[in-house]
């Protein structure tokens, strides 16, 4: 059971990983898109920002330089990715259930690393400064992950009642979502139920994480506890490959998209790239659109489907 | 009603029409319109438009897509969206949306925040088919099976959908139901454009398909590509009209004003939405008048397609769009001017300013401006006197989606207002919050069948109902009142809605464009520029 569970947890984070690598590749990889933007701009100057105002409010706005707000949008972000401010501001009747879930989400991340942190600091260094540490940031760890599956499990559930009780989401409901929701639900309650309910003996959350690093067989643990981990594992693996991706996702539907309000400046490496994509070829079959898989796109766009129609008549007089 | 309908009820044979509105079920109009009883009776479609077109969706139709004659010719057809289906996602055919598509495909969670802020689906009374994931949906099941080549595993994942030419008809007249004001997308906390995806199956049934509205492809970016200008006029005829204007506008202000034509070394060469020319010309008379007074250095160009700013392949092709695009780039810089001020068209806007920013290299990208900034910084500047008090009515603004939320220019045009305008009011919400006009992505030139009736009942449902309310404290006929709407089309819409019931006539509601108020102002011209004339 033990390498089991290890094992399990390995190959889900190793999969995660990978999975998400290509994720971001994939989106990464696709070739510059026409301007899409939708205002307001968090990275506008902070006056113009706070209305939705952008550097074409200005005359010859192309004289002076590009405002770059970080701070702004840092800001929207933070709010954004932890609060989820637009669920709040536009959905309020799903952004609790979807917060304390994705609350539960982050804790849980939390948790993770402070263990990770105190294994390291355990591993690294024997004096009591750091020994020290390592008392604070185990209970820390242990209390962050039961709140985080509390949490996590509370707001699968209450997504789920609001998935197959509310009629404005059952078109856009399917089995996999439903699947997805029991999956969390299933695995983090196994997770902290195991944990809380485990026989005098087995692990602690400290002694499992020390073994995990190290393979460690000996260690003894519940067999809810390890389902839990062993579930929770192939729940990291099987994200990267369902819309519950959508935190990459958001990376560029924001900042590439929705936020992209760069300048095709002369002689710039966006110009190169516009250039680049005026070259391809396309296959459209309507007539109108002349793209026989020869002609570029900077070829088509120079013709006059009118003037074609016009020539084509006048030859076939 | 039949409003519940579900995803798979897409692919229901035959042509039955899918839903029936009426107008107890959408949503309330505040006074005058405060009543069922107020409101007009839908005209019904046609016999012979059901008969010969597909009507399979709701009660009107923007299509008109021809019945096949037979079982192949609808095998052929489904072939051919397959075949469109597969190149809108492929970066060799579709770099220019390629990734936000994809993008919006993989990753809606279907929370329904997006339709909390669609107008379309609100004013309907929330049915379901006007739900932004119901067309979003559609595409997307049809992506993981047959671009994805899903399996059964991906169709638990994702939800199965069956694909006929029922499917195809029907997805065909539901991407002419979505205004393209992306409030959808604004709100979206994944990032998803629901907005983008009608927009992308409208270039799908055109650019493989040939299927597009004849407003505007065949009497829209084509004759545009053809005569000049979507309005059927050629430089000559332009040239024609515009001095007339010019005659009108000197003999009504009592100031002399020439359009200078082809001006080589211009600092600015102003495009208008050519319709204004026909259906508005005080409109650009306002403009030539206030450039003059200013002492611009401008030009109109009648280069072919050079003096109509529209660009219609905006909201469904983008070869057409590029086409268009590139004509007035060309004709900039055949002129050699310093930069480009478009006028008061919202799609022509964002067009030319924003998308076509990355279609432009080396010296065809010539610098290109909204009208507003330069228009605030005359008002403001001081050059031109204006005596508030001649607008001294109530005026509420208009914030065409193209210009404001899709662009960000928010502030200039209520500088002008705050300005010259004691009585202006907002609209709530406005801004980048805004509504759409109901008219936008073409609707505003779609006359055909009764499809006038669904943009009146349902697209521009809600921003009447805003107009209603910025004007509810002055309702009756005794207190004229303007709507600023300094869009073109959004004029168009609001022109065919204040007609449709009757606001002008009960309610004294007049509508019009920004520059009108500027010049209606100005001391030296003779007072009541503003005739309140309803045309």
């Amino acid at each position: 059971m033990t390498a089991a569970v290890y094992l399990a947890i390995y190959f889900g984070l190793f999969i995660f990983l990978a999975g998400c690598l290509r994720r971001i590749l994939v989106y990464a990889r696709t070739p510059l898109h026409l301007r899409w933007e939708i205002y307001p701009l968090p990275h506008e100057h902070p006056y113009r920002a706070a209305y939705g105002g952008s550097y074409f409010e200005t005359q010859e706005w192309w004289r002076q330089p590009q405002v770059t707000n970080r701070r702004g949008e840092w800001r929207v972000m933070i709010e954004e990715i932890l609060f989820l401010k637009s669920l709040r501001e536009y959905n309020r009747r799903l952004w609790l259930p979807s917060f304390l879930f994705h609350f539960g989400l982050y804790i849980a991340i939390a948790a993770v690393a402070c263990a990770a942190l105190a294994l390291a600091c355990g591993q690294l260094s024997a004096t009591s400064q750091i020994t020290g540490l390592v008392h604070v940031l185990a209970p820390i760890a242990m209390f962050s992950a039961a709140i985080a599956a509390t949490l996590i499990v509370a707001g699968a559930f209450w997504l789920l009642m609001r998935r197959t009780a509310d009629p404005a989401l059952k078109n856009s409901t399917h089995a996999g979502d439903i699947f997805n929701l029991l999956f969390f639900i299933v695995a983090f309650t196994l997770l902290i139920g195991g944990y809380m309910l485990r026989a005098p003996g087995t692990a602690t959350l400290g002694e499992f994480a020390r073994g995990a690093v190290h393979f460690d067989r000996s260690i003894t643990m519940g067999s809810a506890f390890g389902a839990g981990l062993i579930l929770a594992s192939t729940l990291l693996a099987y994200i990267p490959f369902t819309h519950m991706a959508h935190f990459i996702a958001k990376y560029f539907t924001w900042h590439a998209v929705r936020w992209d309000d760069r300048r095709n400046e002369r002689g710039s490496v966006l110009e190169d790239k516009v250039a680049a994509s005026l070259g391809y070829k396309p296959t459209w079959s309507a007539p109108h659109v002349g793209a026989d898989g020869q002609r570029t796109w900077a070829e088509i766009a120079t013709t006059n489907p009118t003037r074609e129609a016009q020539t084509t008549r006048e030859a076939q007089k | 009603m039949s409003g519940k309908i579900d995803l798979r009820d897409i692919s229901r044979p035959g042509s039955e029409a899918l839903i029936h509105l009426e107008n107890k079920e959408l949503m309330p109009l505040p006074a005058p319109l405060e009543s069922e009883e107020k409101d007009h009776a839908w005209a019904a479609l046609s016999e012979q438009c059901q008969s010969r077109y597909e009507c399979g969706l709701d009660d009107t139709c923007a299509v008109n897509i021809p019945k096949p004659k037979s079982s192949d010719e609808e095998e052929q057809l489904v072939a051919r969206f397959l075949s469109g289906l597969d190149k809108l996602f492929d970066k060799e055919n579709n770099w220019t949306f390629f990734e936000p598509l994809l993008l919006t495909m993989e990753h809606c969670t279907g929370c329904q925040t997006c339709a909390e802020s669609c107008h379309i689906f609100e004013a309907s009374g929330r049915n379901e088919l006007y739900r932004p994931t119901f067309r979003a949906e559609i595409l997307r099941r049809l992506y993981f099976k047959y671009v994805k080549r899903g399996g059964l595993l991906s169709a638990w994942q994702h939800g199965d959908i069956h694909l006929n030419w029922p499917l195809v008809a029907r997805l065909i007249e539901l991407s002419y139901r979505c205004n393209l004001c992306r409030r959808c997308a604004q709100s979206c906390p994944i990032g998803c454009d629901n907005g983008l995806v009608a927009r992308e199956l409208r270039k799908l049934f055109s650019q493989e398909m040939g299927i597009v509205p004849r407003e505007i492809h065949e009497n829209g970016s084509m004759l545009q590509l053809e005569a000049g200008s979507s309005t059927g006029m050629t430089a000559e005829i332009v040239k024609d009209n515009v001095a007339f204007v010019d005659e009108d506008i000197s003999e009504r202000t009592g100031i002399e004003v020439h359009t200078p034509w082809d001006i080589e070394g211009a600092d600015v060469l102003l495009i208008h939405n050519a319709g204004e020319i026909m259906a508005w010309p005080e409109n650009p008379g306002a403009f030539a008048l206030i450039l003059t007074m200013a002492g611009v250095n401008w030009t109109m160009s009648s280069e072919l397609a050079a003096y109509d700013a529209i660009n219609y392949g905006l909201w469904y092709d983008d070869a057409q769009f590029a086409r268009v695009a590139l004509k007035h780039m060309e004709a900039a810089k055949k002129l050699g001017v310093k930069r480009i001020v478009i006028g008061e068209c919202g799609h022509a806007h964002k067009a030319l300013c924003v998308i076509a920013d990355r279609i432009l290299t080396g010296d065809l990208n010539i610098p290109r401006e909204s009208y507003l900034p330069l228009l605030r910084d005359i008002v403001l500047s001081g050059k031109i006197k204006f005596d508030p008090t001649r607008n001294d009515f109530p005026v509420t603004l208009h914030d065409p989606c193209n210009m404001v939320r899709l662009m960000g220019v928010v502030e200039p045009q209520r500088e002008i207002l705050r300005a010259l305008c004691p009585q202006f009011r907002e609209m709530e919400p406005h801004g980048v919050n805004n509504y759409c006009c109901g008219g936008g992505s073409g609707f505003a030139i779609m006359s055909g069948n009764n499809f006038p009736d669904w943009r009146f009942h349902v697209s521009g449902r809600k921003k009447l109902e805003q107009i209603l309310n910025a004007f509810a404290e002055c309702p009756g006929p005794e207190s004229p009142k303007y709507l600023c709407a300094p869009c073109s089309n959004c004029k168009g819409q609001f022109r065919d809605m204040i007609t449709y019931y009757d606001l002008w006539q009960k309610n004294r509601i007049f509508y019009g464009g920004l520059v009108e108020l500027v010049v209606n102002a100005m001391t030296d011209v003779k007072p009541g520029f503003i005739d309140w004339e309803w045309r």
